[in-house]
């Protein structure tokens, strides 16, 4: 089937990109692929937005009865010790950390709005299929995606029910799969995108919510967290979000580039709600959902080219997340707006798509992204090193320092070896405050059609129990924030499983593993989680 | 011959389900929702049937708010012809649907009804045993595999003790088990074109049927937790547990 474009991934940034594609011209033919089951079941995100990219795109949002409600009007920061807290004045808070003008709210519902306003534009949007193959010319340039095949049983043949994928052709294709997509990643090496960049920068997010007792809820307070459970070298922090109906969204994030094999992120964040000052606001409420997903650290310095021959990258599928600010979604919008500008311009006055990089140029985006530079690198000399440097950095002299800090190290490449490392002993579970991830993953909603080929691929099959276990203690085991990795012994022999069916697609694995052993490829469509509010 | 099959929205089968806090029903909004699953069984042999060139035409018909119309969309995605939304807000028990569906028989004429067995929300049941009575029709209840011959179907039935096969005539109803068949994929293509399909849409009010309740919720809540095993020494202990903290014997 062809379009004039094809978008790849039904959030922010792909949804923004279609339907300022049909602001500029109603008679584009723009169809949008989303994996998940429908439009924002496989979006995860803290979320306090700023409307800024919103109000551009859509004016008039507040009359289209838009999910975005909750005003932020209060906020703290507060630094954990142990069973000690303190409480950072808001004041001196770098301005990108202040959000008295923005809103909390659920990414996933903004998704499916936005959707809906796309649709209403004549976007065509198709859930249910993901995009698994980029299609090439023979000049080399993208042509366009072909969706999975479905109906393929677990050895690859195919079932009473196969339902082969189909070719979508566009004039241009936009990736959208947001952080880590498994075809953004395959043009970032084919075209060699990152070619003089610093290497890409990730963290594991994690998201529960939980409903709480109405004594301890704040609508519209925003919280959030630096130090315990985390040591001075590892870096992350969390977010607590009073939204609205009792809820809140309590979250954790992780660098990615954590050295100790032994650390198990998703732990850290169970124990984290331990803490005497989270404990105390969710004790007595009810968890209802949890999530996990790999998010862009890297910044500016990591952005790689956004073009290519017949083709765009658009929000965090390159990697438009500014993280002092810990938030990517008016990024992520602002790329899509300034792709549809680059691609309306493309087909109607063939003007090149390299445009794309300066309309990005000259946008607030790339003042934002560019005075952010500097903060997540700093953080690699340590916690209190880098709030200090970050406060002069942001706060003085607004991130117009003459020089960049580097990031030099791939995530993959920052584990050393398990010998070398403390073991860490987490807590047992309680199952009121922190549970099992066999539970949370049970609130994903998580599933894959049983009998088709498992989508998490082993360069070597033999390498996890040859190589990784013996020098790292196979990490799989403690980063996957689902359970899909373990390592079993059966009679004395250990043996590596994968159970992909449990699989939230955060895409960690993909970063994480230290020889890149293991690729995230698309399961059949639908399969996955399917988010609520998230 | 004609084939009438009966869709659902239901709240998706993997989604944890959630009782609302003042014990008023569950929760459904931002809930991924989806056909009933064994009314895509109903909707695929219907399917079947018409490609072994033994029906003419499919018609999906689902009855419900105005989303609901989505189910009877995937079903013209996998081969259903047209579809009809009868529209009714709220709760809808069994009885008014069979209700409805008994009209819009009288009116579409078709031979043969399908849906699935029971509804996982509600999982009442009784919509195809209803329908049959005020149809006067044969039913063929739990069915996992139908044969058409001439103007008989011979249908298999799970039932408690195993397979019952049975034969009856048509005009008939049938209500599908899982095990009937497996449910094709819609095709992107076939999606596209299901936007095309017709879809009749009639207000359940000017059917001339009372939808109202006649059952009364008086709460909603969630089955007891399970409380965690404990390990005994040995089995004098367990059953002096039996005995006297479970009394079970």
């Amino acid at each position: 089937m062809e379009y004039d474009v094809v978008i790849i991934g039904g959030g922010p940034s792909g949804l923004s990109t279609a339907i300022k594609l049909k602001q500029l011209d109603p008679n584009l033919n723009v169809c949008l692929l989303e994996k998940a089951s429908e439009i924002g079941a496989h979006i995860l995100s803290g979320n306090v937005f700023e409307t800024r990219a919103l109000d551009e795109l859509l004016p008039n949002w507040r009359e289209l009865n838009s999910p975005i409600k909750t005003k932020v009007t209060k906020e703290k920061f507060l630094f954990l010790g142990k069973t000690k807290s303190l409480s950072w004045p808001t004041w001196l808070l770098p301005a990108v950390q202040q959000n008295h003008k923005n809103y909390i709210i659920s990414l996933a519902n903004l998704c499916r709005w936005l959707a809906e306003q796309a649709e209403n534009l004549g976007v065509e949007i198709f859930p249910g299929f993901p995009a698994s193959e980029i299609l090439y010319n023979e000049d080399g340039s993208v042509k366009g995606v072909a969706t999975q095949d479905m109906g393929i049983d677990k050895d690859g043949n195919k079932k009473d029910s196969f339902e082969p994928g189909i070719e979508l052709l566009g004039k241009v294709t936009v990736f959208a799969e947001g952080c880590r997509g498994h075809l953004g990643k395959q043009l970032i090496e084919k075209f060699e995108l990152n070619k003089g960049k610093d290497p890409q920068q990730y963290g594991i997010g994690f998201k529960e919510i939980w409903e709480i007792e109405d004594k301890n809820h704040e609508e519209g307070l925003v919280m959030h967290t630096a130090g315990w459970p985390l040591d001075n070298n590892t870096y992350g922090g969390s977010f607590m979000y009073h939204a609205e109906n009792k809820q809140v969204f309590l979250g954790y994030v992780i660098g990615l580039d954590y050295k100790n094999p032994h650390l198990s992120p998703y732990d850290e964040f169970q124990r984290f709600k331990t803490h005497p000052a989270i404990k105390k606001i969710i004790e007595g409420g009810k968890r209802i959902s949890y999530g996990a997903r790999a998010l862009i650290e890297g910044g500016f310095q990591s952005l790689p080219k956004m073009f290519m021959p017949g083709a765009l990258l658009v929000g965090c599928d390159a990697g438009t997340l500014n993280m002092p600010k810990i938030k990517g979604s008016h990024t992520a919008m602002k790329s899509g707006i300034i792709a549809a500008e680059t691609i309306n311009e493309h087909l109607k006055e063939n003007k090149d798509l390299s445009n794309y990089e300066d309309k990005f140029k000259n946008s607030w985006l790339h003042k934002e992204l560019y005075e952010a530079r500097n903060v997540k690198p700093s953080f690699s000399w340590g916690l209190i090193l880098g709030i200090i440097f970050t406060g002069i950095d942001q706060i003085l002299f607004k991130g117009k320092f003459p020089f960049t800090l580097k990031h030099k190290h791939a995530d993959h490449e920052t584990l050393k070896p398990a010998n070398q490392m403390p073991k860490i002993d987490y807590p047992k579970y309680d199952n009121v405050i922190t549970f099992d991830k066999t539970s949370s993953v049970y609130l994903t909603g998580t599933n894959h059609a049983d009998n088709q080929p498992v989508h998490l691929k082993l360069k070597d099959p033999d390498l996890p129990i040859n190589y990784t276990l013996e020098k790292f203690d196979e990490p799989a085991q403690r980063y996957c924030p689902a359970g899909v990795y373990e390592v079993q012994k059966e009679n004395d022999v250990n043996k590596f499983v994968i159970n992909s069916q449990n699989c939230i697609h955060c895409k960690t694995c993909d970063i994480k593993e230290p020889s890149q052993n293991i690729t995230w490829v698309t399961p059949e469509g639908s399969g996955g989680p399917r988010y609520g509010n998230m | 011959m004609k084939i009438l099959v009966a869709v659902k929205r239901v709240i998706d089968y993997n989604v944890q389900i959630r009782v609302k806090e003042d014990g008023t029903g569950v929760v459904t909004d931002n809930v991924k929702m989806s056909t009933n699953p064994p009314d895509d069984n109903a909707i695929e042999e219907a399917v079947k049937i018409k490609e072994a060139g033994n029906a003419t035409e499919v018609v999906a018909i689902t009855v419900g708010e105005q989303k609901a119309q989505e189910t009877v969309r995937k079903a013209l995605a996998v081969g259903a012809d047209r579809g009809i939304h009868v529209k009714a807000d709220g709760i809808l028990e069994p009885l008014a649907v069979s209700k409805i569906l008994q009209k819009i028989v009288d009116k579409e004429k078709p031979d043969l009804v399908f849906m699935g067995k029971q509804a996982i929300d509600d999982d009442c049941n009784q919509t195809g045993q209803m329908l049959s009575a005020l149809l006067n029709w044969p039913q063929a209840t739990f069915a996992s595999k139908i044969d058409v011959k001439d103007n008989k179907l011979e249908v298999t039935r799970e039932i408690d003790e195993g397979l019952e096969t049975i034969e009856i005539n048509v005009p008939a109803i049938v209500t599908c088990d899982l095990r009937l068949n497996e449910p094709r994929y819609a095709s992107l293509p076939n999606i596209m074109k299901a936007k095309k399909k017709p879809i009749e849409e009639i207000a359940a009010s000017d059917l001339g049927v009372d939808v109202s309740p006649r059952l009364e919720q008086i709460k909603v809540e969630e089955p007891p937790k399970r409380k965690a095993g404990i390990k005994v020494a040995n089995v004098a202990e367990l059953v002096q547990k039996l005995k006297n903290e479970a009394k079970v014997i």
